[in-house]
C-alpha cells in the first residue's frame, strides 16, 4: 500500500489556477449610463426654483415628524453625482478584475430612485408620501413573497411550479367567498390555502405520478383556474354580490411598541395578519429549508433524487408533500391580495404569480432572497400607484410597466449567475 | 456477516439480465465480480441493494432469507454500496451527504451538525482518509468523493460493502490507494464486493473471483490465474489482449499544435499553452484523468471551440478559424468521447448515421435531396467492412449494442480520405471483442500513413496503442514519453496526478504500486500474449481501407 509521495499533488482537476477572468463591465456601465442620462434629464427638465417636499409621517403616527423640503435640482444633481461616483469606482474595480459587491449597486439604485422621486413631484406643490410608499410596498409584496416561497418549496424538491398564478387566483377566490359567507375574514384566510393546495395536488398528480411536462401542466392549470373563476364570477357571484362577493376587511394589527418607530414602524409593523404570516413564513422556512432534516431531504430530492433514493428517502412522496405545502402558501398569498376587503374580479392576480416566480429566481431559491426580491417588486408597484395619485410628469401608462420592466431587467441580469436545483422539472422514474 | 444470493433472476422485458445466480460472500473477504459491460453485474448488485426486485431467487443474510423493498432496508441489514456514478449531492457538504437519510437531530427537527461532523471525522480518522466534513462535495476531487461514499456506507454500519466499478474514474495512484483501503476494510472484518472488468486490479486485490457472463455465473477463478485466462473466461473465448502492431514508421509532422490556449465560458484556460506534433503514420496518445482539458483540446481541433491563442496547423493550414464543416472537409476524422450524445443520432437509421457528415456531398445527394439508394448501398458496404452486427441498416442506430454503435461512428469517420484522425475514448464501455476490433482499425489507419491522436483515460489502452504518449494535466501537457515497452505505468500514473516527468521517474523508481507488485508476482510468462488465438472477431482488412491523400490533394 502506498500513498502519493512528496509533492502532495492534487489528485484531480479542480479550478485551474491560471485564470484570465473576463473583465465584467456590464454592471458598472449600466450604473454609469443610467446616472448620466438621468443627470442630463434632471438638468433639462427641472426648474432651478422648484422644491420638493417629502412627507415621512402618516396621520396616525405617535411622533409626528414634519415634512421636509429640499431644492429639487440640487438634490437630483447631487444624487446623480453620487451614483456616477459609485459607477466610476465600480468600473475601476472591474478593470482590476475584482468583483463589485452587490450592495454598491443597491446603494446606487436607491440614490437614483430617490432622485427620480424628488423629480416626480418637483414644483407640483404635492408632498411626496415617503412612508406611504413603504407601507404600500410591504403590503403589495405579500402575495409576491408567498408566491415565491411556494415556487421555492416546489422547485427545491424538483417540481417546477408555473401554476403559482392559478394558485393565487384560486386562493383569492375562496378567501373572498368563504370570508363573505362566514362574515369573518379569518375564516377566509384559512380557506385560501386549501384552494391553493388543491391546485397544487393536481400539479403534483400530473407532474410526479404521470411525468407530464411540468411547464405545460402549470400553464394549463393557470388557464383552468382563470376559466373556472371567471365562470363562477360571472354566474354565481354576479347573481348574489352581497351574499358572496363582499368580504370583510382584515383588520390591521399594530404591534405594540414596534409600530411606534418613525417610518419603519408603520411600514413594517402596522399591517393585517397576512403580513406577519409572511414574516413568519420567511424566517421559519429559511431555518427549516437549510438547517433541518426535513429541509435536507427536501433539497436532496430536488438535487439528486437517485442519491436520495439510495439512502432510503422516498422521492416522489417527498415531492408531492412539498408541492402541496408550497401551493398552500401560494393560496394564502391569494388571500393577501384581497385582504383589504376587495371584491373578487376577473383575473384579479394580473400576472402576479409570474412575478412571484421571478422573485424566486432573483432571490436565488432562498426564502430571505425571495423576500428581498418581493419587496423590490412590491416597491416598484407601490411607486406606480403613488406617482399616479400625485399626477407626476411621467405618463401613467409608462408607470404601469414599471414592475414588469423591473422584473425583466432583474432576471436578465442574473442569467448564468444563479443555479437552480439540479433535478428541477425532471420526473423521477425508477 | 455471511451473505448468500440463491438463484437470483431478474428480467427486463424479454432480456434476462440475471439468470439464476448463486453467490456467497464470506465475512472479511474481498470478492471480485468480474464481467464485461452488460454482463449483469450492476443489475445483480442493484437487486442486492433493494433498488430492483428480483423475479426469482432469494437473498440470505446469516442464514435468514430477506427481501429488501428499498435501499433503506438493505442498508439496515448491513449492506452498503458505492455506486459507479456517485450518489452524492454536489451542493451539500461532506457531513450533510454522509448523514442524509439518517440524520442526527437536535431540537425542533434541526440537524445536529456537530454530531454529523464527528461521525465523518471518526471514520475518516480510522482509515486515514483526511476528509474535511465541511467541504462541499462538488469541490472535491473524484478520489476523495469516493472516500465520502465509503464513509457514508460505513457510517451506516455496513458489513458488506459493494464497490461498483470503483476504479473507472480514478488515476492509477488513486486506484492504488483504494486497493489499500479495501485491504484495510477486509482486516476490519468487512466483506468487500468488488465489481470490475479490469483484470489487473482483480488479480491484485481479490481473494475470490466470480466471473459473470450474459447474466450467469460462468465460473470462479483464482487471483493467480493469468490475465489472459481471466479474460477468456469473461468473454467466453480466447482473446488477445495485446494489440498486434508493427513499430511505427513515422513520416513528416503534418499536424502541429502551437501554443494553443482555449478559455472556457468563465475565462479559465482549460487548454493552457499546449504545443505538440503528430507525424504521419504514428499514434499519439493523450493520457490523463478525465477533465484535464482533453475534451476541450479535441473539440478545438474539430472547430467546436475557438482557440484564444495559438495555431492548429494541418499540412500548413491553420484549422483555428475554420468552421466544423471546413475542418471535416480538410480531412479530419473525429470520434467523439460520448458516441450516444455526440457521435450518433439515436433515432436515425444506421444508414443515415453513416452519412451524417456527407449528406451534402454529391456522392449521396443531388440538388438538396438525398438518394436513399446510394445511402443504403454505402451502408451495406460499411456494415460488412466494419463487421457491424445489425439486423437491417434501416433500423434505428439505438437498437445496436455499444460496440456496434462505436463501429458505426468509426465506419463513418474512416470512410473518407483522412489527413488526421482524432479519436476520444474510442473503446469506452465496449466489450473485449469490440475493443480488439476498434484497436485494429485504428492501427490500420496509422499504417495507412494517417497521423492519429487517441485521447484515453484508460492507461491500458494508452499503453496498447500509443507510439508516443503525452500526459495532460490541468490543461497543460506535463510531459511526453515514448510508448510501447519503454513506458512505465507508475511514471505515467504520477504524471496524470501532476508530477513532472523527471520527478515522476525518481518517485516511481523508489516504490512500486500494489498493481505493479501483483504484476511482478504473476510474471511467469508475458501475461499479455495469448496462448491461442482461434477466433478473430473480424477479418483484418487486407489493405488499408482509406488511402491517405497526398498533401497536394486540395479540398
Amino acid at each position: 500500500m502506498t500513498a502519493l509521495a512528496e509533492p502532495q499533488a492534487p489528485l484531480a482537476p479542480a479550478a485551474q489556477a491560471s485564470t484570465l477572468a473576463p473583465v465584467k463591465y456590464r454592471g458598472p456601465l449600466v450604473v454609469l449610463v443610467l446616472s448620466v442620462v438621468l443627470l442630463v434629464v434632471f438638468a433639462l427638465a427641472i426648474d432651478p426654483a422648484d422644491t420638493t417636499t417629502f412627507r415621512v409621517a402618516t396621520s396616525r403616527d405617535v411622533w409626528q415628524i414634519s415634512p421636509f423640503t429640499v431644492p429639487s435640482l440640487l438634490t437630483c444633481v447631487l444624487a446623480s453625482l453620487v451614483a456616477i461616483a459609485i459607477g466610476v469606482l465600480a468600473l475601476l474595480r472591474a478593470r482590476a478584475r475584482r468583483s463589485v459587491p452587490a450592495w454598491w449597486y443597491a446603494v446606487a439604485g436607491v440614490v437614483l430612485l430617490f432622485a427620480v422621486l424628488a423629480w416626480s413631484v418637483a414644483g407640483t406643490g404635492n408632498a411626496f408620501p415617503l412612508t406611504l410608499l413603504l407601507v404600500n410596498a410591504v403590503g403589495l409584496a405579500v402575495p409576491l413573497c408567498l408566491g415565491a416561497l411556494a415556487g421555492l418549496l416546489c422547485e427545491r424538491s424538483g417540481v417546477i411550479n408555473i401554476a403559482i398564478e392559478g394558485q393565487l387566483l384560486a386562493g383569492a377566490f375562496l378567501a373572498v367567498v368563504v370570508g363573505t359567507i362566514s362574515g369573518n375574514p379569518y375564516v377566509g384566510l384559512v380557506a385560501a390555502p386549501v384552494a391553493g393546495a388543491l391546485v397544487g395536488a393536481v400539479l403534483a398528480l400530473f407532474a410526479v405520478r404521470y411525468w407530464v411536462d411540468q411547464i405545460i401542466v402549470g400553464v394549463v392549470l393557470n388557464v383552468l383556474v382563470i376559466g373556472l373563476t371567471n365562470y363562477l364570477f360571472s354566474t354565481v357571484l354576479t347573481n348574489d354580490p352581497q351574499g358572496l362577493n363582499a368580504p370583510p376587511r382584515l383588520p390591521e394589527l399594530p404591534i405594540p411598541g414596534l409600530s411606534a418607530i418613525p417610518i419603519l414602524g408603520p411600514a413594517l409593523f402596522n399591517h393585517p395578519l397576512t403580513v406577519y404570516l409572511m414574516y413568519a413564513a420567511v424566517i421559519v422556512l429559511q431555518v427549516m429549508v437549510f438547517r433541518s432534516r426535513w429541509g435536507l431531504r427536501l433539497r436532496s430530492v430536488g438535487e439528486h433524487p437517485k442519491a436520495a433514493d439510495t439512502v432510503g428517502i422516498k422521492v416522489n412522496p417527498t415531492r408531492v408533500r412539498s408541492t402541496v405545502l408550497g401551493s398552500a402558501l401560494a393560496g394564502l398569498g391569494g388571500a393577501a391580495l384581497v385582504s383589504a376587503g376587495l371584491a373578487f374580479t376577473k383575473e384579479l392576480t394580473s400576472g402576479k404569480g409570474y412575478i412571484a416566480l421571478a422573485a424566486m429566481i432573483l432571490g436565488r431559491w432562498s426564502p430571505t432572497g425571495a423576500f428581498a426580491a418581493a419587496l423590490f417588486f412590491g416597491t416598484a408597484d407601490a411607486l406606480r400607484r403613488v406617482l399616479n395619485n400625485l399626477g407626476s410628469p411621467i405618463p401613467s401608462e409608462l408607470l404601469g410597466m414599471l414592475p414588469y420592466l423591473a422584473t425583466i431587467f432583474a432576471v436578465a441580469g442574473l442569467v448564468g449567475r444563479v443555479r437552480p436545483p439540479a433535478a428541477e422539472g425532471i420526473p423521477y422514474k425508477k | 456477516m455471511r451473505l448468500e444470493l440463491q438463484g437470483i433472476t431478474k428480467r427486463f422485458g424479454s432480456l434476462v439480465a440475471n439468470d439464476g445466480i448463486d453467490l456467497t460472500f464470506e465475512p472479511g473477504e474481498i470478492h471480485a465480480l468480474l464481467g464485461e459491460n452488460g454482463a449483469g453485474k450492476s443489475t445483480l448488485m442493484n437487486v442486492l441493494y433493494g433498488l430492483y426486485q428480483p423475479d426469482g431467487g432469494q437473498i440470505v443474510v446469516d442464514g435468514t432469507a430477506r427481501t429488501f423493498a428499498g435501499p433503506g432496508e438493505a442498508m439496515a441489514a448491513g449492506i452498503g454500496m458505492v455506486h459507479q456514478h456517485f450518489m452524492l449531492i454536489p451542493v451539500f457538504t461532506v457531513a450533510e451527504n454522509v448523514v442524509l437519510g439518517h440524520e442526527p437531530v437536535a431540537g425542533g427537527g434541526l440537524i445536529d451538525l456537530a454530531q454529523a461532523r464527528r461521525r465523518v471525522k471518526e471514520i475518516s480518522d480510522r482509515f486515514g482518509f483526511d476528509v474535511d466534513p465541511d467541504a462541499l462535495v462538488e469541490d472535491l476531487p473524484v478520489g476523495v468523493q469516493q472516500r465520502v461514499e465509503i464513509i457514508k456506507a460505513l457510517s451506516r454500519d455496513a458489513e458488506v460493502l459493494i464497490l461498483d466499478e470503483p476504479t473507472a474514474v480514478l488515476t492509477p495512484q488513486e486506484t492504488d490507494e483504494l486497493i489499500g483501503i479495501m485491504r484495510q476494510l477486509k482486516e476490519a472484518g468487512t466483506s468487500v464486493v468488488f465489481i470490475t472488468h479490469k483484470l489487473r486490479e482483480v488479480r491484485a486485490v481479490a481473494d475470490t473471483i466470480s466471473v459473470i457472463r450474459r447474466g450467469k455465473v460462468v465460473g470462479t477463478a483464482s487471483p493467480q490465474d493469468s490475465e489472459v485466462e481471466l479474460a477468456s473466461l469473461m468473454v467466453g473465448r480466447s482473446v488477445t489482449l495485446a494489440v498486434e502492431k508493427a513499430p511505427a514508421e513515422p513520416g513528416d509532422a503534418t499536424f502541429q499544435v502551437r501554443d494553443l490556449t482555449v478559455l472556457d465560458a468563465r475565462g479559465v484556460a482549460v487548454v493552457d499553452d499546449v504545443s505538440f506534433d503528430v507525424r504521419r503514420g504514428e499514434i499519439l496518445a493523450i493520457a490523463g484523468v478525465q477533465g484535464n482539458g482533453q475534451t476541450e483540446l479535441t473539440e478545438t481541433i474539430l472547430g467546436l471551440r475557438s482557440p484564444s491563442a495559438g495555431h492548429l496547423l494541418l499540412d500548413g493550414t491553420d484549422l483555428g478559424p475554420l468552421t466544423v464543416g471546413e475542418v471535416i472537409e480538410a480531412g479530419v476524422g473525429f470520434v467523439p468521447e460520448d458516441r450516444t450524445t455526440d457521435g450518433l443520432i439515436a433515432s436515425f437509421s444506421i444508414a443515415e448515421n453513416l452519412v451524417l457528415d456527407m449528406h451534402t456531398s454529391p456522392q449521396f445527394a443531388r440538388a438538396g435531396s438525398l438518394s436513399p439508394a446510394k445511402v443504403a448501398a454505402n451502408a451495406a458496404t460499411r456494415v460488412q467492412e466494419f463487421d457491424i452486427r445489425a439486423g437491417s441498416v434501416q433500423d434505428p442506430v439505438s437498437t445496436l449494442s455499444g460496440g456496434n454503435q462505436q463501429k458505426v461512428v468509426l465506419a463513418r469517420e474512416m470512410s473518407r480520405p483522412l489527413r488526421l484522425l482524432v479519436a476520444s475514448q474510442p473503446t469506452r464501455g465496449l466489450d473485449v471483442g469490440s475493443i480488439e476490433f476498434v484497436h485494429k482499425r485504428i492501427v490500420a489507419e496509422r499504417d495507412g500513413g494517417t497521423p492519429v491522436i487517441i485521447v484515453s483515460t484508460e492507461l491500458d489502452e494508452v499503453l496498447a496503442l500509443a507510439d508516443r504518449i503525452a500526459v495532460m494535466y490541468r490543461g497543460t501537457i506535463i510531459g511526453t514519453v515514448d510508448g510501447g515497452h519503454a513506458a512505465d505505468r507508475d511514471v505515467l500514473g504520477l504524471m496524470m496526478a501532476g508530477v513532472p516527468l523527471e520527478q515522476a521517474r525518481e518517485q516511481a523508481a523508489g516504490h512500486h504500486t500494489a498493481l505493479a507488485e501483483a504484476d511482478e508476482v504473476a510474471a511467469g510468462a508475458d501475461p499479455l500474449v495469448a496462448p491461442v488465438q482461434d477466433a478473430p472477431v473480424a477479418p483484418a482488412p487486407a489493405a488499408p481501407v482509406t488511402p491517405t491523400p497526398s498533401t497536394e490533394e486540395e479540398r
